[in-house]
């Protein structure tokens, strides 16, 4: 089966200091990729050169076995992937309608929008997610973390996305929003969406990943089916850079 | 808060979406309500007189068309201190076009004159835009040099001598005795105008219905439209009934009133309904967000200032064409008032936050506030010191406004 994304040798430097170091990895369709490390191993920067918001300095990108040229966050989005930063990165001066289609607005040919279709869409997709909000006409300022996360997902699952990446989808949220979007993470790979989740603590997507990929310096040290190995392993991994004795994934 | 404010809270709301207007709007033409018959009682009943009205609108068209522009820039985060200046230059760019270049009677001088100008305002917001969005000079500091440099550029392209008189067809666009359209076809507009709004609501009413919303009962849609015809009713009453000087003719609506009422409904809607104006909000309120978004934001900075000179230029023509003369000091301080006005109409300085409409109410205060002064005989540096005080205390309510509704 052909890899839905690839990274092959990817290198980027942020003057002279080694970000991301030739690292190759693949992520599946309908997989749960957890990619962990401490704050600057490189993971943000390597998601955020296949989120088009970096170019890498060298190696290359393929998705669906096909090299992909992806120069700006445009170019991701018309390959169908799609990032969840963990600011959330949404415009809180304006409602959750108008954050699902910022940038992709459905208007007519002289660029004047359909309010009411963006209104229906984007209320036919929060309970498609099974998630609710109080008002989809409401500032997204007003709304709680929860919410907002759940414009967030909308925002990302609408345009069909084929690759999701969430980078530390749960730090924000409490215990009981938490578990909902664990149950959407396995909602939507079930529906054969590539799911990469970043994170810096192990306990925040253990449950949630079934492989995982460690990276450190700017290396990667290995990935793990998480199946086959504990916890502790993985923070072996992420502290020493050590591969566990048995469970190579 | 208690229930009691809840509820006022919620009819106040509900008359407002009645209106078709946001509650801010409402508060904002409550302020204008209350300062007009303020004025009326001091000026001895001289401010709510035909005569009066009518000269305010055509004070007030000048910095309404700017202030448009205005409220784009802000929204987006940047100012524009560069518009005084602007309307000198291409004033006078346009007097010497008609005295020096084209035959002063021709036919075409008029809009070919008009189109020159147009253009001189968009090369304008292209070259502030280009510096500001990709050379990275803060917006501030170019368009403090496009103050100087073109308020300059005005005196030395003809040694600061006045040009005039100016086209007698291009004088019309400034207003005037002749500037006008008259009763009957100042009726036929104000047809129209309600005919369009009975359209606007009910094709509104029947999209929102074939996509099974309503928000709204069949009775406030009627509301809707009656308030609305009524206001166009009054207004166009009010125009018609200033006489033209030892006759009994009416004026109607001027044309430059007529033109500032064109681009405050296309800038409302470019800013409320198109995608150019949605990104400006998104651009404004978080930069970094809209660029993740897809959003190119130094293409559309660029594009902002682009609207913002080509309605400098808008005005450049109507003031032009108003004082009959291209003169190089025309518009000094413009800029403040204009700032003044979109500051005072609800638009945000920190970006994000603003409408055009709000805007035109706030011009209207201003000018207002100025015109009334005037006739009470205030003296003139007492009067910019209101009006100074004025846009402080305007700022000052809209920070306890936003953090009241935050917390």
């Amino acid at each position: 089966m052909t890899a839905l994304v690839e990274f092959r040798d990817i290198v980027k430097t942020f003057g002279g200091v080694h970000a991301v170091q030739n690292v190759s990895l693949h992520l599946d369709e309908g997989e749960v990729l957890g990619l962990l490390g401490h704050n600057g191993a490189g993971k943000s920067t390597l998601i955020k050169i296949l989120s088009g918001v970096f170019l890498a300095d060298s190696g290359e990108i393929l998705v669906n076995g096909q090299p992909a040229a992806i120069r700006s966050t445009r170019d991701a989005k018309a390959l169908g992937i799609e990032t969840i930063y963990q600011t959330l990165a949404l415009s809180e001066n304006l409602d959750a309608i108008s954050n699902l289609f910022l940038g992709r607005e459905i208007a007519g040919p002289l660029g004047f929008m359909n309010e009411e279709a963006m209104e229906e869409a984007t209320g036919r997709t929060l309970a498609r997610l099974k998630l609710r909000l109080p008002s989809l006409t409401r500032l997204v300022e007003s709304l709680s973390g929860g919410q907002r996360q759940a414009v967030a997902i909308a925002r990302a699952i609408h345009f069909n996305a084929r690759v999701l990446i969430m980078d530390e989808p749960t730090a924000a949220l409490g215990p009981e929003e938490t578990q909902k979007v664990g149950e959407l993470i396995s909602q939507l790979a079930s529906q054969g969406i590539g799911i990469i989740l970043i994170s810096h603590d192990i306990h925040d997507i253990f449950d949630l990943a079934s492989r995982l990929a460690v990276m450190k310096n700017g290396r990667l040290v290995g990935t793990v089916t998480t199946s086959e190995v504990t916890k502790d392993d993985v923070l072996a991994m992420i502290i020493a850079g050590k591969m566990p004795q048995q469970g190579r994934g | 808060m208690n229930s009691l404010a809840v509820r006022a809270r919620t009819i106040s709301d509900r008359i407002a979406l009645a209106a078709g207007l946001d509650v801010r709007l409402l508060g904002m033409l409550s302020v204008m309500a209350a300062v007009w018959l303020a004025l009326h009682v001091l000026t001895g009943g001289l401010f709510l007189t035909p005569r009066n009205l009518f000269n305010l609108s055509l004070q007030v068209s000048v910095v309404g068309i700017i202030t448009c522009g205005m409220v784009l820039v802000i929204v987006s985060r940047h100012i524009d201190l560069s518009v005084g200046s602007q309307i000198g230059f291409i004033g006078v760019l346009g007097a010497l076009l008609q005295n020096s270049i084209l035959p002063i009677d021709g036919g075409s001088t008029w809009w070919i004159t008009s189109l020159a100008m147009l253009g001189a305002g968009l090369l304008i917001g292209l070259a502030q835009g280009l510096l500001v969005a990709y050379a990275g000079i803060p917006s501030f500091v170019v368009t403090l040099g496009g103050l100087l440099f073109f308020r300059n550029a005005a005196f030395y392209i003809n040694s600061g001598v006045t040009i005039a008189p100016l086209n007698e067809t291009f004088q019309l666009l400034g207003g005037g005795l002749d500037g006008t359209i008259g009763v009957f076809w100042s009726w036929i507009v104000c047809a129209l105008a309600i005919a369009a709004v009975a359209f606007l609501v009910w094709r509104g009413r029947q999209r929102r219905s074939a996509h099974g919303m309503t928000r709204r009962s069949p009775g406030e849609y009627a509301l809707l439209v009656l308030i609305w015809g009524l206001a166009i009713i009054g207004f166009t009453a009010v125009m018609n009934a200033y006489q033209q000087p030892k006759s009994d003719i009416g004026m109607g609506i001027p044309i430059p009133v007529l033109i500032l009422i064109g681009v405050t409904i296309i800038m409302s809607a470019v800013a409320r309904k198109h995608r150019f104006g949605r990104h400006v909000f998104a651009m404004g309120g978080n930069s970094e967000s809209a660029e993740l978004a897809g959003i190119d934001t130094r293409r559309l900075t660029v594009l902002v200032f682009v609207v913002m000179g080509l309605l400098c230029g808008l005005a450049a023509i109507v003031i032009t064409a108003r004082l009959n003369a291209g003169a190089s000091v025309t518009g000094t301080m413009t800029e403040l008032n204009v700032i003044a006005a979109a500051v005072i109409g609800g638009t945000s300085l920190a970006g994000g936050i603003g409408t055009v409409y709000g805007g035109i109410v706030g011009a209207l205060i201003m000018q207002s506030l100025e015109s009334g002064m005037i006739l009470m005989g205030v003296p003139t540096p007492l009067q910019r010191m209101v009006l100074a005080l004025v846009l402080i205390v305007a700022v000052w309510i809209d920070v306890v406004y936003r953090r009241a509704r935050r917390s």
